[in-house]
């Protein structure tokens, strides 16, 4: 399938996930293990997709420019700034250390 | 007008604003990720959940496949199935709302709508930040593919890094107790051990079956991970307004980002 086949396809799913919690019985919401599942996936993803935009390139793990990135990021977002200034300070960050020769 | 002397649509717009600016960086990502413009904004109108457009996108930026960039934009949106419940049940839309309501179910509507406790603040709070967000959402989300477009070789800006900070802010606030942390910690180690042996983007559905197991095995408390992302009320102002899970909060939220009321 193409790229543009996996695009739709996922938001058919996203539209009907969310729809989904509107049909079901609210009773779900009293089960804790099915909310476990779902709070621990969400951060799960979440964190592997931090490590692998952070070390990945292709299927080798590497340390360049990221790395400062992720440090910066985590910097500013302890400092409790905005998201988007976060994304903007990553994206200095890795910038300026390949301009200092980080790879 | 009488609706922007609501609490809760004057909340709800700021998060819609604050919200949509990011969707800047999403439009920016996405394009130097390869995906043309159409796809881009096929992606902010439809699936419509920031954190699983972001995990699209970052799957096929590290090489991924179609059908894993999919799966991990699917896994990720499985909170917005409970966000639905919970709206279900505080709303209680009629049935051709469901549809519309269902659709502005994000992180943000949620967290707007539960923040207040009249039942009328709360409709008012969630259409007007779902419907808000949406809008802005979509409007950045353009204007960040058009600069990304112009902008060329991702690298030489640090995009990449943007993209690992971006993560990084989406993951930040759901790990704030020491269980939702370690959930954190095993999956990105058990993903980078992945990495070397299976293609690009399958290490991120092995970290999700973990940390799917990690949920089913118990660890961690009931709601961690599914309070949403954004903190529209500043702290203090919600103790009698519990988050989505209703459950025991870990530590209190102190982060005043977001808007003021």
């Amino acid at each position: 399938m193409s790229l543009w086949g996996w695009i739709l396809l996922a938001c058919a799913i996203s539209i009907a996930t969310k729809f989904v919690g509107f049909l079901v019985p609210a009773k779900l919401l009293d089960n804790p293990r099915m909310l476990r599942v779902a709070g621990s996936l969400t951060i799960g993803l979440l964190a592997a997709l931090t490590a692998v935009n952070t070390f990945a390139s292709g299927q080798v793990l590497v340390v360049d420019a990221r790395v400062v990135a992720l440090a910066a990021a985590a910097l500013a977002l302890w400092l409790r700034a905005p998201f988007l200034v976060v994304v903007a300070v990553g994206a200095l960050a890795a910038g300026l250390a390949r301009l200092l020769g980080a790879a | 007008m009488v609706l922007f002397q609501s609490p809760a649509v004057r909340v709800a717009l700021s998060v819609a604003i604050a919200t949509g600016l990011y969707g800047l960086s999403f439009g920016a990502l996405s394009v130097a990720a390869g995906l043309d413009l159409l796809q881009t904004m096929a992606l902010s109108l439809l699936l419509f959940s920031g954190g699983s457009q972001f995990a699209f996108i970052g799957v096929i930026a590290g090489g991924g496949s179609g059908i894993s960039a999919m799966s991990a934009a699917a896994l990720l949106g499985i909170r917005n199935g409970v966000y639905g419940m919970q709206v279900n049940v505080l709303l209680r839309p009629s049935r051709w709302r469901k549809l519309a309501a269902a659709h502005v179910t994000i992180d943000e509507s949620v967290a707007t709508a539960t923040g207040q406790t009249d039942p009328a603040e709360q409709r008012r709070g969630f259409w007007a930040a779902g419907i808000g967000v949406f809008v802005l959402w979509n409007l950045f989300t353009l204007g960040g593919a058009l600069a990304g477009n112009a902008m060329g070789d991702p690298a030489r800006w640090g995009l990449d890094g943007a993209a690992v900070a971006a993560f990084l802010g989406l993951l930040w606030p759901r790990i704030r107790a020491r269980e939702p942390a370690a959930i954190a910690v095993v999956c990105a180690v058990v993903t980078l051990l992945a990495v070397p042996f299976v293609p690009p983007g399958v290490p991120i559905l092995i970290a999700a079956v973990m940390a799917a197991v990690l949920g089913l095995a118990g660890l961690g408390p009931a709601t961690e991970g599914l309070e949403p992302d954004v903190e529209p009320y500043p702290s203090g102002s919600d103790d009698d307004a519990p988050g989505p899970g209703s459950g025991p909060r870990p530590a209190k939220h102190s982060r005043g980002r977001g808007a003021g009321a």
